[in-house]
């Protein structure tokens, strides 16, 4: 449906996005994740035809959008990090603006009327734009880009400015567009994406990090687990025990709160389970565990671990 | 192409900027019209108000053309009109008719004086026809130059100062052959660009080809060129 091939982006020097490559296939809903200005605005401007790239192809549902532009962009509902709203005019007018200019051929009254149910913004239906909240806004830009029943949806942070409850009814919605749309959906917002996206890709600095499900990212990553304790017994001496037990790689003794115990975090070597070995040898020395478990890295842990950091890849 | 000119034309009575840009057309006109015609009892249309639209033209469109692009630029709505299966011709026309739809209701004031004189006597009504040809088609080239300046800038000011500093100059470009001799060249080059002599020449019920093809060039010249501006944002 979407396929974008060893694209680029350069400012000057600076390169924005750096020759990334990445394929979306219809019904699949893509999380595009990644810090503030890690190029994920830049890519959508341009699968959008906004902006140009330095070099590189896009293709959307066949059309590649430098060749036939017109063809590509009516394939597109786009929601853009500001939703490009007109403010002098009134969410009526603007919707039927925005109808005219997509050229849309499905029964205006009725689509239109559909799509301000969905977005529930019936009754700011008569209002100025530059009148509404945020939030609603937000919606309205969003209505904006159903317009047309446009087949692949580009949402650049659609929840921006909403209240709690809002989100959720958005992510809700986004989720059952993803049925029959094909959903690109940028965010810095974790739990979104994974409560949303069938797949993530994650950016940074302009290049692709990961690109992979939700769970796969989680399994890659808890290779390194790690175990969190705590033992009613002398912090240094502790250490030093669970340390001779082989297959554990590094302690470090972190801040307990409760008197007269110590708090372990333990690092264990890849497929090394030292959950026995622990126990007896704390119970030999009348140390008892209080507290153990073992830290799988959330999807916070992976971003953070990608995005930040020389390296910054999946080793 | 309507989607745009609707939008477009509706939002300069939104922004008052339409009901301002007519007013000014309708009262300084009004106000020649009564002192050179009602006043002074004289039937000629093209010394007095005429003359007045030029300089009126060339003062007010920069304000009517603006907004036109540089609002969405800053607006990012923009991003609505670029992403939308519309093509470039398509918008940018959208906003030149627009804004030449509410010139034209802003010049056709000059119909009601023209109608006061033939219930007096007997207008030339081909000077009469000559002065609305000449004053639209300086107002499509003002237009025309006016929209292309605002793809430059997202500022409105910045975009109605530029603008103004170009009919500025083409209202006193006949002055620079005397500043430089009276040189050959720089005569022919700027008898050629006179737009006063050649709007001087419709006012005068003279309707020659060249003149016409003068502005229509330029007009359509500078529309391509704006819809080149936008037109690079993607490619380069």
């Amino acid at each position: 449906m979407i396929e974008v091939k060893n694209l680029t982006k350069r400012y000057g020097t600076h390169c924005a996005v750096d020759n990334i490559s990445f394929q979306v296939d219809a019904g699949q809903i893509l999380g595009f994740l990644g810090p503030n200005g890690a190029g994920k605005s830049t890519t959508m401007n341009i699968l959008t035809g906004y902006l140009s790239a330095t070099s590189g192809t896009v293709t959307i549902n066949g059309h590649d959008i430098l060749d036939e532009p017109n063809e590509a962009k009516a394939n597109i509902g786009y929601l853009p990090e500001q939703p490009p709203l007109y403010l002098d005019m009134t969410v009526r007018e603007y919707l039927d603006f925005m109808f005219d200019l997509k050229k849309c051929a499905l029964p205006r009254k009725k689509h239109i009327a559909e799509i301000c149910k969905v977005m529930k913004i019936e009754h700011v239906y008569g209002r100025l734009i530059k009148n509404l909240s945020k939030g609603y806004k937000q919606r309205v830009g969003m209505a904006q880009a159903l317009i047309g029943n446009p087949p692949v949806l580009i949402l650049d942070e659609p929840t921006v400015g909403l209240d709690p409850n809002q989100i959720i009814e958005i992510r809700a919605l986004i989720k059952s567009l993803g049925k029959h749309h094909t959903v690109i959906l940028s965010s810095h917002i974790l739990p979104e994406i994974e409560a949303v996206c069938d797949r993530i890709v994650v950016i940074n600095e302009g290049k692709i990090v990961a690109d992979d499900t939700a769970a796969n990212l989680s399994a890659k990553f808890s290779e390194d687990s790690r175990l969190q304790i705590t033992v009613a017994g002398p912090a240094k001496e502790t250490a030093e025990l669970v340390a001779s037990i082989p297959g554990v790689e590094k302690v470090s003794i972190l801040a307990s709160k409760e008197v007269g115990t110590c708090a372990l975090a333990v690092e264990v070597a890849e497929g090394a389970d030292i959950r026995r070995d622990l126990f007896t040898r704390l119970s030999q020395k009348n140390w008892p565990l209080l507290y153990s478990k073992t830290t799988a890295m959330s999807l916070e842990d992976i971003f953070i671990n990608l995005t930040v950091g020389q390296n910054g890849g999946i080793k | 192409m309507s989607a745009i000119f609707r939008r477009e034309f509706r939002a300069f009575f939104t922004n008052p900027i339409g009901y301002v840009v007519l007013a000014v057309i309708y009262a300084f006109s009004g106000l020649y019209f009564f002192s050179y015609n009602l006043a002074a009892g004289y039937a000629d249309l093209s010394n007095g108000v005429f003359s007045m639209l030029f300089l009126i033209t060339l003062l007010a469109v920069p304000f009517l053309t603006m907004r036109l692009f540089s609002e969405d630029k800053k607006q990012k709505t923009d991003q609505a009109l670029l992403t939308a299966p519309t093509g470039l011709t398509g918008i940018v026309l959208g906003k030149f008719f627009a804004a030449l739809l509410l010139y034209i209701i802003g010049i056709s004031i000059t119909l009601v004086y023209a109608i006061i004189i033939a219930l007096q006597t007997t207008p030339d009504w081909l000077v009469i026809f000559g002065n609305y040809l000449g004053i639209l088609l300086l107002g499509g080239l003002i237009i025309s130059i006016g929209l292309f300046i605002s793809t430059l800038t997202e500022s409105q000011i910045i975009a109605a100062l530029g603008t103004l500093a170009i009919s500025l100059l083409l209202m006193s470009i006949d002055m620079i052959p005397s500043l430089l001799n009276n040189a050959a060249w720089i005569t022919t080059a700027v008898e050629f660009l006179s737009v006063s002599t050649r709007y001087a020449s419709f006012t005068s019920g003279l309707i020659q080809y060249d003149d016409i093809i003068f502005f229509a060039t330029f007009q359509a010249l500078f529309l391509f060129l704006t819809v080149r501006v936008l037109d690079r944002k993607r490619w380069s």
